[in-house]
């Protein structure tokens, strides 16, 4: 069994109520904080090694370190719980079931940053876990962790939940904390940085969900402690969400360490394939992250095992590697059509774009557009190329990122299964089912296009 | 002056929301005010409430209508009693959630994004949820109802015909 942080308790029957989580050593880390030096506190999460588990996997440490202290301004930490890259449900998973542990970690982590008024955002479409965290922030308030003068300290903290209303481009952080505002989520222009100018102009960190609940064991046990799992700068667990063809889809905890193929094969976690159809491909973090043919899955180009790792998941560049992003790990069997689900995340980045920027607003319209004439066979091998030429325009140019996320699914997908467009292309009859893969898989029809390849 | 009068309960739950923000920040709120006041309308967000809304913050009416039209959860035509809100992104899609749509519209006689004729049901296409591992999922209301099969819809529109479905979620 793999070391079990976050998830360790939450099969313990009441752990959502705060006695049960009280009973299990739950708020110890706020005592030990409050009598430590908050740098102190900084320091040990510099030492874990621990990155942002919110996709981008920035160390935490150093992040906490960059808010500014001298200019006397009121701080802020706001967590990121709005949660909506397609294929991610571990944040929910966590607040849903020990939802005193984000609010331990919310404690623990202000401090060290010396803030007074933080905040959890979380998506509007998550309400019932909203209501759960409220009734968990009424509870620490009840008894005496939050408020004013907490334990006798002299240190003051309000905290409260809040919510988005369906809009993807929150989870930015920017943007997040112009929705936190009251206002559009349309993200700032980067610099000045949410460290130095952030939620009403105030220095403001922010972290995900995952980010902060587990800053409790690492102020119990120890940056080096924590340090010790994992393999290099992939340091401790991570919350995995996994879904797709799989045995047994759901949150998993793993080491950063881990092989793919363990994760993916074994009982522990997802268990091996649903049914005897045969892996085909997997987008591994989340829906902006580049996917990943079945045979550079488990190994890597150099023939290496592939790692749930940050480093091992990227080996390979874009070429032939992935990201770890944010552990939305989706798998595909034999049935999926990859220009069809290429089409489908073109649709949500179309949709969620804010519209700020001309390359995101019209080339994730324009990809969307051209994916579905592929997918519905009225696209041309012209199309193909432009599509290409559409999300390389794109990439880089955009004001946040979403502009990005939204041209590396494209390109991967081109890149790799260049020839299942192609015949999208040349065998339009074939493709007019949206389920033509599933009564015939991919495996089965390639040979059709060959076939043309060596008449012409 | 507005003519809309809120109920008490939200008057008092509007209190609490600005409350958690300081003094001047006050339009802070303005999104979770938002849900409630639709909550308690018919899932509809009208001018004349958004205008108490501007109202109450102490803020401009188009600050409100900004951000309400720009958010995908606030409505401004009426939609079903019970709209059914199918997750259709990708991780859905490939545990069959389209089949699943299609078989609640032919059942319900509606398209996508209708309404039925006596106003009771929508079914709509949304973006992923959260929820992906318990693939197919709707939501209706405040919560998620996953793990869907064609039984469990038939049962579903049973019991919302029978008014015995919770929607909004309490504190
Ligand atoms: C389009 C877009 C969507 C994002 N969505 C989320 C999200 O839902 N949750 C999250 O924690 N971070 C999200 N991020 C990353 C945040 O901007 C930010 O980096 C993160 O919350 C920082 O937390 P961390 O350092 O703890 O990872 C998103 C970024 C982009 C560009
Ligand atoms: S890249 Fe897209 S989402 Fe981001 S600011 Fe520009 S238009 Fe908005
Ligand atoms: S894809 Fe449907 S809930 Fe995520």
């Amino acid at each position: 069994m793999g070391k079990k942080i976050l998830l360790e308790h939450i099969d313990i029957p009441g752990i959502q109520g705060y006695e049960a989580y009280r009973k299990v050593g739950g708020y110890s880390s706020v005592e030990k904080a409050l009598k430590m030096a908050p740098n102190d506190i900084v320091e040990e999460v510099k030492k874990s090694g621990l990155r942002g588990r919110g996709g981008a996997g920035f160390p935490t440490g150093l992040k906490w370190s960059f808010i500014d202290k001298k200019s006397g301004r009121p701080r802020h930490l706001v967590c990121n719980a709005d949660e909506s890259e397609p294929g991610t449900f571990k944040d929910r998973f966590l607040m849903e079931k020990t939802p005193h542990l984000l609010i331990e970690g919310m404690i623990t982590s202000s401090f060290a940053l010396e803030a007074h008024l933080s905040y959890i955002y979380i998506r509007g479409e998550y309400m019932w876990v909203y209501r759960i965290l409220e009734r968990a922030i009424n509870e620490a308030y009840a008894n005496g962790w939050l408020g004013k003068n907490i334990k006798g300290s002299g240190y003051d903290l309000d905290l409260h939940v809040t919510c988005g209303a369906g809009a993807y481009i929150c989870g930015e952080e920017t943007a997040l904390i112009e929705s936190l505002e009251g206002k559009r989520g349309n993200p700032r222009i980067k610099p000045p940085f949410p460290a130095v100018s952030g939620l009403w102009g105030n220095p403001t960190v922010v972290n995900n969900v995952e980010s902060i609940a587990v800053i409790p064991w690492i102020l119990n046990n120890g940056g080096e402690e924590y340090a010790k799992i994992g393999i290099g700068k992939s340091t401790g667990t991570k919350l995995i969400s996994a879904s797709g063809n799989i045995r047994k889809p759901g949150v998993y905890e793993i080491e950063l360490s881990i092989t793919v193929d363990e994760f993916v094969n074994s009982d522990e976690y997802c268990g091996g394939m649903e049914s005897e159809r045969p892996l085909k491909a997997c987008v591994p973090g989340g829906s902006s992250v580049p996917i990943l043919p079945a045979n550079l899955l488990f190994k890597t180009a150099k023939g290496e095992d592939r790692l749930m790792t940050y480093e091992s998941m990227a080996d390979g560049g874009f070429a032939t590697g992935s990201m770890i992003g944010s552990g939305g790990f989706i798998v595909y069997d034999d049935r999926a059509c990859v220009v069809r689900n290429t089409w489908n995340f073109a649709r949500f980045y179309h949709h969620e774009s804010c519209g700020q920027c001309s390359p995101c607003r019209e080339g994730t319209g324009w990809m969307e557009k051209i994916l579905w004439r592929l997918e519905n066979g009225y696209g041309s091998m012209e199309d193909i190329d432009v599509l290409w030429d559409i999300q390389r325009k794109i990439e880089g140019n955009t004001i946040c990122p979403l502009g990005d996320a939204a041209a590396w699914p494209v390109a991967a997908a081109i890149r790799h299964f260049r020839d299942e467009f192609e015949f999208h292309v040349k065998f339009p009859e074939k493709i007019k089912n949206r389920e033509h893969f599933v009564a015939e898989p991919w495996e089965k029809v390639k040979h059709l296009l060959m076939k043309e390849e060596v008449l012409v | 002056m507005s003519e809309i009068k809120f109920s008490e309960r939200l008057n008092e739950r509007i209190n609490v929301l600005i409350s958690r923000f300081p003094e001047d920040k006050k339009k802070s709120a303005l999104l979770t005010i938002l849900h409630e006041v639709q909550d308690e309308n018919n899932h509809v967000l009208t001018v004349p409430l958004m205008d108490k809304i501007a109202e109450i913050l102490s803020i401009k009416p188009i600050e409100v209508y900004e951000v309400a039209t720009f958010y995908s959860m606030y409505n401004h035509k009426p939609i079903g009693k019970y709209m059914l809100e199918f997750c259709h992104t990708s991780p859905c899609c490939q545990k069959g959630v389209e089949n699943l749509m299609d078989y609640t519209c032919k059942k319900l006689g509606v398209e996508q994004g209708q309404v039925t004729a006596d106003g009771m049901f929508a079914v709509k296409g949304v973006e992923c949820l959260g929820a992906c591992g318990y693939a197919p999922m709707l939501q209706l209301g405040d919560y998620f109802h996953e793990f869907l099969t064609p039984e469990k819809i038939d049962k579903l529109i049973e019991d919302c015909k029978a008014g015995k479905v919770e929607m909004i979620s309490k504190v």
